[in-house]
């Protein structure tokens, strides 16, 4: 009881110095409105400017993916010329051909797999569509198997994704995104109804429900922050109707006349990846993949030594550096300019702390002890930070927005979140209290003696 | 100078306000040298010309709908309208243009058994209007003829006998010799190709690939499988706008059976493939200002607690004699001082940036000159931003030395 009581009373005397502190910090700040508008100002823009360019870094580079990008793989083989790497950096293809694509998705090895192609699909809408009058218009969609949607999780919001058996059987079906069957239907449920695309009727077996992955992680080769794809149909019927890719396509030999010469090819088209879900079967894809490609060394493809890679999501934005060059290069700057604030802000809370020199004397004459008055000025430090955290968010929207206005391809990838507004206060309190520490520690130091006796 | 010594002894007693600002020049130094030298990289990148007329021209896009659209018979009917259009002073089709960023490249060999290419190339396929559309100037040999002209598709493996190509590719390919009627290959296991006229300057579409951008040959074919070909027209000057609505609701009318998109002037084109150059330009640009307010403004704060808490010590100094000048010169020179100090580390730090770029982003080395002249900028910087303090300094009276504060 008495213990308790005692503990009680101590509490509620922190708390009501912690009160006491924040006056007055606050009184003080308000005593020199300009110094005090200077270092919010200081700390704000270096917040703004590392947040902005952070955010950025963070949704671009950030998993896209994350309850499962361990247990998803790209494929990559090395098929490329005798005589020179892929690259200049040694690595591996991006992209996959056609006949690897096709002997790997016939062996089946994986929990999952699913090959895949860009295409370009010409909508054409019925002219008595609900009565609505829609023009044709061009879309880019995506060639795939049925394992696509289990691998990557799309959300349907009707129907599902088509069958394995229709992949084998090329069948002319198709699943649309929201944003297409809201021009197509007018949003209505749309499962069994036909579109039109490129004189070929598809069947709709799905409709997704808003997609957009922040960084298209499944083929980063065209367009890694390209907007998803506005429909998907199964890869064997796009073959069948020859429909070509229209993503990036290498060669590194030239390839046999026609569009058989071209799928037999050794040119680089197609993205293939691959679900696996525990280590051993991780293991055991590579070795599956070590023997594919000895085998085909032996019928006088893949020239150069054997080398497959099998890397995750993440080590896989890596590997094609996805986040640009000037992205990192910002992040740099924008550090370095938040150093800067900082110093400046140390500058500036010293000048005001010395000033209060006087002040800081007499309360200690009259009793405050060292370890309060360094609480009081950290409190006071604090506030700087949270004001300055506070502006530097406003001015950090405003950034992501010039961001936006700036890069036409970073919708998806300049804007805030809770995390990065958690982060920016954070880094804004932490910033200025670690400004704050050597002024206060110095404001302490003051002689009560020597301060008195100069008045 | 005349008060170096006691401006010395002065800061050396208060270590780490010099420190502190010291710190902030030497920083802010080597983050705007680096900045600026990664500006002008950027602006040498987009002033480079593409070679052909960019204020009038501009590409259009058509796809025909289904497996069997007869391609070569719609680009011929699209032509003959589009040739006749007045407003319109030349078109072709062309299966890429420079700054689309996106196209066909092709290694050049010139043996027939080397192993890799001499060099890479862009292959521009297009008719005998294409250069002229395009406004590219040739400068030795000749153009095409309307009989050189044939079409290509997937069956086709040989490349015509007489290609034209851009004189950087040239010069690579046969360096110091007349170019004209010598023989390369762009498929080895086929007959080889003949250079038969020389374009001076025609940039590949891909703008940030430096090994392969004024490498470009054009070839006299025009893409006649698929479904899709693109137009490129050159309108009269000063019409190009008004052409482009024109001729995307002409080609619309002429064939419904296809989609018409994609109308855009080569102008957009370029500013399209530049705009994270100009991106990174405005960010850094935005930098720079915001650094050099922070540091000037952090200086000016500063300064004036320093007058502030040296009151006395001025007013004694008055008193003594030092006229209002000795005391206004006493701080300019002791930011100057400062500001040295910050430099000095600022230099170091500058060139290690630029190490650390040249190391992880294949930056260039910065040419000598930029830290110099950041230093000079801010010294000059410093000494305004101390002026207001200093003069306020300056005026303080010898009797308010002896009043207390």
């Amino acid at each position: 009881m008495w213990s308790l009581h005692k503990l009680r009373t101590a509490e509620n005397e922190t708390t009501t110095m912690f009160g006491y502190y924040l006056k007055l910090g606050l009184k003080s700040l308000r005593r020199n409105p300009v110094l005090t508008a200077l270092m919010v100002f200081g700390i704000g823009l270096g917040i703004a400017a590392s947040m902005t360019s952070f955010t950025v870094f963070y949704l671009m580079g950030g998993d896209p993916i994350p309850w499962k990008s361990d247990r998803l793989h790209a494929v990559q083989v090395d098929n490329w010329d005798a005589n020179e790497a892929f690259d200049d950096k040694g690595r591996l293809p991006d992209q996959m051909t056609y006949i690897d694509a096709k002997a790997l998705m016939t062996a089946a090895k994986a929990d999952r797999q699913a090959a895949m192609f860009k295409v370009a699909l010409p909508i054409q809408p019925a002219s008595e569509m609900d009565g609505r009058d829609v023009k044709p218009y061009l879309e880019i969609g995506r060639a795939t198997y049925a394992d696509f949607f289990a691998m990557f999780e799309p959300p349907f919001q009707y129907g599902g994704p088509w069958n394995a058996e229709q992949d084998a059987n090329s069948a002319r079906v198709t699943v649309i995104t929201q944003e297409t069957n809201e021009k197509l239907f007018g949003g209505a449920d749309s499962v069994g109804r036909t579109v039109r695309f490129n004189n070929v009727e598809y069947t709709v077996v799905g409709v997704l429900a808003h997609w957009q992955p922040r960084v298209k992680f499944y083929d980063v080769t065209n367009g890694p922050l390209t907007d998803a794809e506005a429909a998907y149909l199964p890869f064997t019927t796009a073959i069948d109707l020859r429909l070509d890719s229209t993503g990036n396509n290498d060669c590194w030999k030239n390839a046999d006349p026609g569009w058989e010469g071209f799928l037999a090819s050794e040119c680089i088209w197609t993205q293939f990846w691959v679900q696996l879900d525990s280590r051993e079967k991780l293991a055991a894809y590579k070795s599956f993949l070590d023997a594919y490609v000895t085998e085909q060394k032996k019928q006088g493809r893949f020239p150069r030594p054997v080398a497959t890679l099998l890397p995750d999501v993440n080590q896989w934005l890596a590997l094609q550096e996805v986040v640009s060059r000037d992205v990192e290069i910002q992040v740099g700057l924008a550090f370095a300019f938040l150093a800067v604030c900082l110093v400046n802000t140390v500058g500036l809370l010293l000048a005001k702390f010395m000033r209060k020199s006087g002040e800081i004397g007499l309360r200690r004459a009259l009793g405050a002890s060292r370890r309060q008055l360094f609480l009081q000025h950290l409190v006071e430090a604090a506030v700087v930070g949270i004001s300055g955290g506070l502006v530097g968010l406003a001015l950090t929207a405003a950034g992501l927005i010039g961001v936006r206005a700036l890069y036409a391809e970073y919708q998806h990838i300049a804007e805030l979140d809770w995390t990065m507004v958690a982060v920016a206060l954070l880094l804004a309190v932490l910033s200025a209290m670690l400004a704050g520490l050597f002024p206060t520690w110095r404001a302490c130091q003051v002689q009560p003696a020597a301060q008195l006796k100069t008045q | 100078m005349l008060e170096l010594r006691p401006i010395l002894s002065a800061l050396m007693r208060s270590k780490v306000s010099l420190v502190l600002i010291g710190l902030q020049i030497a920083l802010t130094l080597a983050i705007v040298c680096n900045s600026l030298f990664i500006i002008s990289e950027r602006a040498a990148l987009m002033n480079r010309p593409s070679g052909i007329n960019e204020t009038d021209t501009f590409t259009v896009g058509s796809i025909g709908f289904g497996a069997d659209f007869d391609l070569r018979a719609s680009i011929a009917e699209d032509l003959a309208m589009l040739r006749g259009l007045p407003g319109i002073a030349d078109v072709a089709a062309i299966n890429a243009t420079p700054l689309s960023d996106g196209g066909w490249s092709q290694g050049i060999s010139l043996d027939k058994d080397q192993k890799s290419p001499t060099a890479p190339t862009a292959l521009y396929l297009t008719d005998e209007h294409g250069l002229n559309a395009l406004g590219a100037r040739i400068v030795a040999g000749r153009n095409f003829r309307p009989d050189e002209i044939s079409g290509r598709t997937r069956q086709s493996l040989a490349w015509p006998p007489g290609l034209i190509m851009s004189r950087a590719l040239a010069d690579k390919l046969w360096p110091g010799q007349d170019p004209i009627g010598k023989s390369f290959y762009i498929n080895v296991e086929q007959a080889p190709s003949t250079v038969i006229g020389i374009v001076d300057r025609l940039q590949a579409p891909w703008v940030h690939k430096q090994r392969v951008v004024e490498l470009s040959t054009v070839v006299p074919q025009v893409v006649s499988d698929g479904s899709f070909v693109r137009y490129l027209l050159r309108a009269a000057p000063g019409q190009r706008d008004a052409m482009m609505k024109r001729v995307e609701a002409r080609l619309a009318e002429l064939n419904p059976g296809r989609i018409v998109r994609d109308a855009k002037s080569i102008e957009k084109l370029r500013a399209d493939v530049y705009a994270e150059d100009r991106a990174m330009m405005i960010i850094l640009g935005v930098v720079i200002a915001s650094l050099l307010i922070i540091t000037a403004l952090g200086i000016v704060g500063m300064a004036s607690f320093w007058v502030t808490q040296r009151t006395k010590q001025i007013g004694t100094r008055r008193a003594l004699g030092a006229t209002r000048g000795a005391i206004l010169r006493h701080f300019l020179a002791e930011n100057f001082v400062i500001t040295s100090f910050g430099l000095v580390a600022g230099t170091l730090l500058a060139y290690g940036f630029n190490a650390w770029l040249i190391q992880n982003y294949e930056t260039a080395r910065m040419p000598w000159y930029y830290v110099p002249a950041g230093c000079v900028t801010l010294w000059l910087l410093g000494q305004i931003a101390v002026l207001g303090p200093a003069r306020r300094a300056s005026r303080v009276t010898p009797a308010m030395a002896t009043r207390s504060v």
